[in-house]
C-alpha cells in the first residue's frame, strides 16, 4: 500500500504555546484514520498545516508525495478538505458553490454537469439545491461541505469533524459514504465521537497537548483499557461468597471485585493479570465447581476509558 | 489567470445576489446627485461640463469605497470562508486580485450609472466630451486607489467596523496629502524634496489633473502603482494573518 498523506515532524507555535509538537504519521491508500483528542489538543491546527492553510514552524507535510509548503497548489489539487465548521459562502446556493469549486478544480462542460448531478443525489441535496447555504440546517451545510471536498474525487481526504452537529441518521449516512469511497483513498477524519472510530476507522491516532499519545487500530487501543478482557459474572447473592473464593484461585486472575446488582444478584468482575484472556479458565471453573452463574461475558474495554487515561495523563 | 477570473466572477455575482449592490448603488447615485445639484450648483453654474459632479467624487468615495472594501477580507476571515477558499488550488495573489477586480468593476458600474448627468449636460449645452471621459476615467482610477487601500486594511482585522474606520482615516491622509492640512506637518522640518513627494501622493492633486482633461502619464502611473503596491501588501497581510 502506498503512503498518500505524510506528516513529518509537524510543529506549530502560537507565541509561547506549542500547539502542535513534532507530530508524525502516515496514511496509506485504503486507510481511514481517526484523529482524536480533547478540544485544543491540536487536531485542527495539524489538519490546517496538512491542507497548506497554516504555515508550519518545523517539519513538512506531503500529499501524494508533493510537499504542501513548496508546491501548495499542486498538493491541494490532490486534496479534498473540509475545514472545521464547514464554512462556505452563505449567500450562494449549493449549486452555485459546487459549480464554483468545480470550475476552480478545472472541471468543465458535461463532466461538470454530470459530477454535480452525482453529488446532488449522493449527498441528498435535492431539497436545498437552489437555496442559499446560510438558510440551511447544520446537517445540510455539512453535506455541502462534504460535497465540495469529494467533488474532484481526490486521493486524499482531510475532514475536520465531518459528523459534528448531524443527527444519528445523518451520521450513519456520512459513515456509509466514507466507507464506500475509502478503498482507493487515504482519509483522515478528526472527531470527538469514539463510536465513530470503531465504526469507520482502521486506525486511530490520539493527540493531547499537541503530541501523539497513541497510534494503533481501535482493537489495539481497546486492549489498553483498564477493563480489557475483564470477565463479568452475575450470580445469586447467596452464592457470592463461594464464587469469589473459587474464582480467585483460577490461574492468571489478578483480582475479583464484587459489585451490587439488581434482584438479589451480584456482579463479579474477574480482572486478569496482564490483560490475559481468562474466559476459558473461568468457564471451566464454573463447571467444575458448579457455580450458579446467571450470565457470563467478557469485556473488550472501552475506547472512552483509554481516551481519558491517555489524554489526561500525558 | 483562470482562477483570478473565476474568483472575480463569483464575487461579482455575490454582490448582486445580496442587497449590498442595490443599496450601495442607490445611495451612491442619490448622494452624487444631491451633491452635484445642491452643493455643486450644477444648473446655476451655467457651464457645460461635469465639474460640479466630479469635484465631490473624492468625498463620496472617502466614505463609500471603504464601506465596500471593509468586508473584502475581514468578513471572509470572520466567517471562515477564507480557509475554504485558500485550501482550494488557488493562489493568495489570485484571490486578492480577483476580489479587488470584482469590487473595482462594481464601483465602475455604480459610476457609469451616473450617465444621466452626462446626457443632461449634452442636452443643455455642448460640453467637451473628451474632458468628461477623462473625468470618468480619473474618477474610476481614484476609486481603485481608495479600494486598494481599503482592501489592504481589511486584511488586517476580522472586525469590519475597525476596517472601515481605519480605511477612511488612511484614505483621508492620502486624499489630503497635497493640501495644507498634511503639508503643514512636513513643511517645518522636512526638505522641500520630501514635501513634494508627499504632495505628489495626493489623490486630489492627481485627480484634479485628470478631470481637467489632462491625462498625464504621471497621474496614471500614480494610481496604477498605488494599486499595485497596496495589493502586494494585501497579499502579504492575508498570508500573515491566515491562522490568527
Amino acid at each position: 500500500m502506498d503512503v498518500l498523506l505524510e506528516a513529518d515532524r509537524l510543529t506549530k507555535r502560537f507565541g509561547a504555546l506549542t500547539a502542535v509538537d513534532d507530530v508524525s504519521f502516515q496514511v496509506r491508500r485504503g486507510e481511514v484514520v481517526g484523529f482524536l483528542g480533547p478540544n485544543g489538543a491540536g487536531k485542527t491546527t495539524t489538519m490546517r498545516m496538512i491542507a497548506g492553510y497554516l504555515p508550519v514552524d518545523a517539519g513538512r507535510a506531503r500529499l501524494c508525495g508533493v510537499d504542501v509548503q513548496q508546491q501548495p497548489e499542486r498538493a491541494r489539487a490532490a486534496l479534498g478538505y473540509l475545514p472545521e465548521g464547514a464554512p462556505a459562502y452563505g449567500e450562494m446556493t449549493p449549486l452555485g458553490l459546487l459549480t464554483f469549486v468545480a470550475q476552480v478544480r478545472g472541471l468543465d462542460g458535461n463532466a461538470r454537469q454530470e459530477r454535480l448531478r452525482e453529488l446532488r443525489a449522493y449527498l441528498q441535496l435535492d431539497a436545498v439545491w437552489r437555496r442559499p447555504i446560510e438558510t440551511l440546517s447544520k446537517g445540510f451545510k455539512r453535506r455541502v461541505g462534504l460535497a465540495q471536498a469529494i467533488l474532484h474525487d481526490p486521493d486524499v481526504l482531510v475532514l475536520d469533524e465531518p459528523t459534528d452537529g448531524l443527527d444519528p441518521n445523518q451520521k450513519f449516512e456520512v459513515r456509509k459514504l466514507l466507507q464506500t469511497i475509502a478503498p482507493d483513498k487515504a482519509i483522515l477524519i478528526s472527531t470527538h465521537i469514539l463510536e465513530e472510530v470503531e465504526a469507520v476507522c482502521d486506525r486511530a491516532i490520539i493527540v493531547a497537548r499537541g503530541r501523539i499519545v497513541a497510534d494503533g487500530t481501535p482493537q489495539a487501543l481497546q486492549a489498553r483499557a483498564i477493563d480489557h478482557n475483564v470477565v463479568a459474572l452475575t450470580v445469586p447473592a447467596d452464592a457470592a461468597e463461594r464464587s469469589l473464593e473459587e474464582l480467585r484461585n483460577v490461574a492468571q486472575v489478578a483480582s475479583v471485585e464484587q459489585q451490587p446488582g439488581s434482584n438479589g444478584e451480584l456482579l463479579l468482575l474477574v480482572r486478569p493479570a496482564n490483560g490475559a484472556d481468562v474466559l476459558p479458565a473461568v468457564n471451566a471453573r464454573i463447571r467444575e465447581a458448579a457455580l450458579p452463574a446467571l450470565e457470563v461475558s467478557r469485556r473488550r474495554g472501552r475506547l472512552d476509558d483509554v481516551f481519558r487515561t491517555l489524554t489526561r495523563a500525558a | 489567470m483562470r482562477t483570478t477570473f473565476l474568483i472575480m466572477r463569483r464575487e461579482l455575482e455575490a454582490y448582486f445576489t445580496s442587497p449590498l449592490a442595490y443599496v450601495f448603488i442607490c445611495i451612491f447615485l442619490a448622494l452624487a446627485g444631491a451633491l452635484t445639484f445642491y452643493l455643486g450648483g450644477f444648473l446655476e453654474r451655467g457651464r457645460a461640463d461635469l465639474g460640479a459632479f466630479f469635484v465631490f467624487q473624492p468625498w463620496l468615495y472617502l466614505f463609500l469605497v471603504p464601506a465596500l472594501g471593509m468586508r473584502l477580507w475581514a468578513e471572509e476571515r470572520k466567517s471562515g470562508s477564507l480557509e475554504f477558499l485558500l485550501t482550494l488550488p488557488v493562489g493568495t495573489a489570485a484571490a486578492v486580485v480577483g476580489k479587488f477586480l470584482a469590487a473595482w468593476i462594481f464601483t465602475g458600474v455604480a459610476l457609469s450609472l451616473t450617465f444621466p448627468l452626462w446626457l443632461t449636460v449634452n442636452y443643455l449645452g455642448n460640453p467637451d466630451n473628451g474632458v468628461i471621459l477623462a473625468g470618468y476615467l480619473g474618477s474610476w482610477l481614484m476609486a481603485g486607489g481608495f479600494l486598494a487601500i481599503s482592501s489592504c486594511v481589511s486584511a488586517l482585522t476580522k472586525n469590519q467596523v475597525i476596517a472601515f474606520v481605519a480605511s477612511v482615516a488612511l484614505c483621508f491622509v492620502f486624499m489630503m496629502s497635497g493640501l495644507e492640512l498634511v503639508q503643514g506637518a512636513f513643511a517645518g522640518w522636512a526638505p522641500a524634496a520630501l514635501t513634494d513627494v508627499v504632495a505628489s501622493f495626493s489623490f486630489l492633486t492627481n485627480f484634479d489633473a485628470i478631470q481637467n482633461g489632462v491625462v498625464d502619464a504621471r497621474n496614471l502611473v500614480f494610481f496604477g502603482s498605488l494599486i499595485v503596491v497596496s495589493l502586494t501588501i494585501n497579499v502579504a497581510l492575508v498570508e500573515l494573518n491566515k491562522g490568527a
